[in-house]
């Protein structure tokens, strides 16, 4: 078994464009895609936009940890916005575990991402 | 009794590799150490075959390479692997409790979507095919060391990403079996006319494209865009000792001598073109190889029915239209209609982007004009020609015809 984090990248553009209605309609894909699948899914997230987001980059990257704990310190650069600006951004995301990709594939092709797609990506065993 | 070592087992690389290999990839889980152990076998062989040569070749070699693999695995030199095993269908589902298909699963594997079409065909070439990582390269105008980075990367991904060792069932193999026949076709075409060097074709890569299409049929049996490929393997490859001449020279299909085309493999592939064609929708491979029965019909250049292949070509450019397709339907109608037709077919394509820098647009249009009495303008354009392509043989081609304009 592997696990796979399915992540959705769609044209937040659009996503702001759709009315309550249509909104409605995607999240309920959403619900029946989770429901469908519960027994392989282990865990997912729906993200603000892009506009929320905050960037920390610096010499010790997002935040070096070698000290005690968290302390990216004066030397990190924090700013406003994503880490990458792209017209498609990743929006959401679930976790899947099955046996192998093309399983994960399966599952991506019904993963509902009407204004964009989805990237598959293997995790690490730790 | 004297045998020959080395004779049996080159023999036994080119029938059995891909089959060894399959077989051993179930045990080790890992594509390299199964080449690894392969390769193995086959050294072991030639030291042991010269007592005589087993009576199952293939089953004496995967046997070797197993055991070579399970020797390792106890060593336990894979305990410090860095990818995972590979995902092997343990008990594959196969109807009617059929022994699963190694030899298919690997090249399913090696045709996942999952990975570039360049890593595609090059992992189709090296582990079914047993090319070489500089084999392979010289195909594909790639260096040595990009190529052997190429299939490592593909490698890493199956075993990172969890591609599957496994033939895809029955609700995925519609869109599995297209990828796979389109790397099929790649060899073909490649091995047909080698885009770089000193040969016009790749005899390697043909007999691997042979293979692989024939492993498909027996696989398939009612697929049509199957029987397609391998008709335009066959009908493809019938020519391939008439296409060049005694000092390696390129032999245009026009000035072939006929009746050195092989006749059975000409005969088997007209069949299958007749089994293929009627299928809805039309396989593009059934519509190739249709062309290529045409030609082989022809008892002589002149005999051609070239408005029957104007026909098939506006079948290929109605559903897969595409700046060669176009290319050849002009080069088709100008036998049919004549050489100004041709050329005003050519016209239109003057601009297509996608042909700017391909020999063969200026090479159509130089012969052309040729035909139609032009001579400066068909000057320029074989020139042209003769400087965009990499193929030493078609260049020669293309200076004798430039020399005989005068």
């Amino acid at each position: 078994m592997g696990q796979y984090l399915i992540l959705l990248y769609e044209d937040e553009a659009s996503w702001a464009a759709v009315g309550e209605h249509e909104a409605g309609e995607i999240l309920a894909a959403h619900g029946r895609f989770a429901a469908a699948h519960g027994d392989v899914l282990r865990g997912g997230g729906w993200l603000h936009p892009t506009a929320t987001a905050t960037t920390v980059r610096g010499p010790g990257g997002g935040g070096s940890q070698d000290r005690d704990g968290f302390a990216a310190g004066e030397d990190a650069l924090v700013t406003d916005g994503p880490f990458v600006e792209t017209k498609e951004a990743l929006g959401g995301f679930y976790l899947v575990e099955v046996p192998d990709l093309d399983t994960a594939l399966a599952l991506a092709r019904e993963v509902p991402a009407p204004f964009g797609g989805v990237e598959v990506r293997p995790l690490r065993d730790m | 009794m004297s045998v020959d070592p080395a004779g049996a087992v080159a023999d036994a690389h080119r029938r059995e590799w891909a089959s060894v290999l399959a077989a051993t990839v179930r045990v080790t889980r890992d594509l390299d150490l199964a080449e690894e152990c392969v390769q193995e076998a086959y050294a072991q062989a030639l030291v042991a075959w010269g007592d005589g040569v087993p009576a199952r070749p293939g089953a004496w070699l995967t046997t070797a390479a197993r055991r070579r693999a399970l020797d390792l695995h106890r060593r336990a030199a894979v305990a410090e692997r860095a990818l995972p095993l590979l995902v092997v269908d343990e008990a594959a589902p196969e109807p009617l409790g059929a022994p699963p298909d190694d030899l298919l699963a690997l090249l399913f594997t090696c045709c996942h979507p999952a990975l570039t079409p360049e890593a595609r065909v090059a992992l189709t070439l090296r582990l079914l095919g047993g090319l070489s990582t500089p084999e392979i390269a010289r195909g594909f105008l790639v260096t040595e060391p990009t190529m052997a980075a190429r299939l490592t990367r593909a490698k890493k991904k199956i075993a990172a990403a969890g591609v599957p060792f496994r033939v895809p069932g029955v609700d995925e193999m519609p869109r599995r079996l297209g990828g796979v026949l389109s790397v099929v076709h790649l060899v073909l075409t490649t091995g047909h006319t080698a885009p770089t060097g000193a040969t016009l074709v790749r005899d390697d890569l043909l007999d691997r494209a042979h293979d692989l299409a024939r492993l498909l049929r027996s696989r398939f049996p009612d697929d049509p865009a199957v029987a397609g490929l391998l008709a335009l393997v066959l009908l493809t490859d019938a020519r391939r000792g008439t296409r060049t001449g005694p000092d390696g020279e390129l032999v245009l299909l026009a000035d072939q001598d006929r009746s050195r085309w092989d006749a059975a493999m000409i005969a088997e592939g007209r069949s299958l073109v007749l089994e293929a064609l009627p299928a809805r929708p039309v396989s593009r491979y059934a519509v190739l190889a249709a062309i290529a029965a045409v030609h082989a019909d022809a008892r002589e250049a002149d005999d051609t029915d070239w408005v029957e292949i104007v026909g098939l070509y506006d079948v290929l450019a109605a559903r897969w239209p595409s700046p060669v397709v176009a290319l050849n339907r002009a080069v088709a109608l100008g036998f049919a209609d004549g050489p100004d037709a041709g050329l005003a077919a050519l016209d239109a394509l003057a601009d297509e982007p996608r042909l700017a820098g391909y020999g063969y647009l200026a090479a159509a249009r130089g012969e052309l004009l040729r035909r139609a009495g032009r001579s400066d303008e068909a000057r320029v354009a074989l020139g042209e020609a003769a400087m965009l392509t990499a193929n030493d043989v078609e260049r020669d081609l293309l200076a004798r015809r430039l020399e005989a304009l005068t």
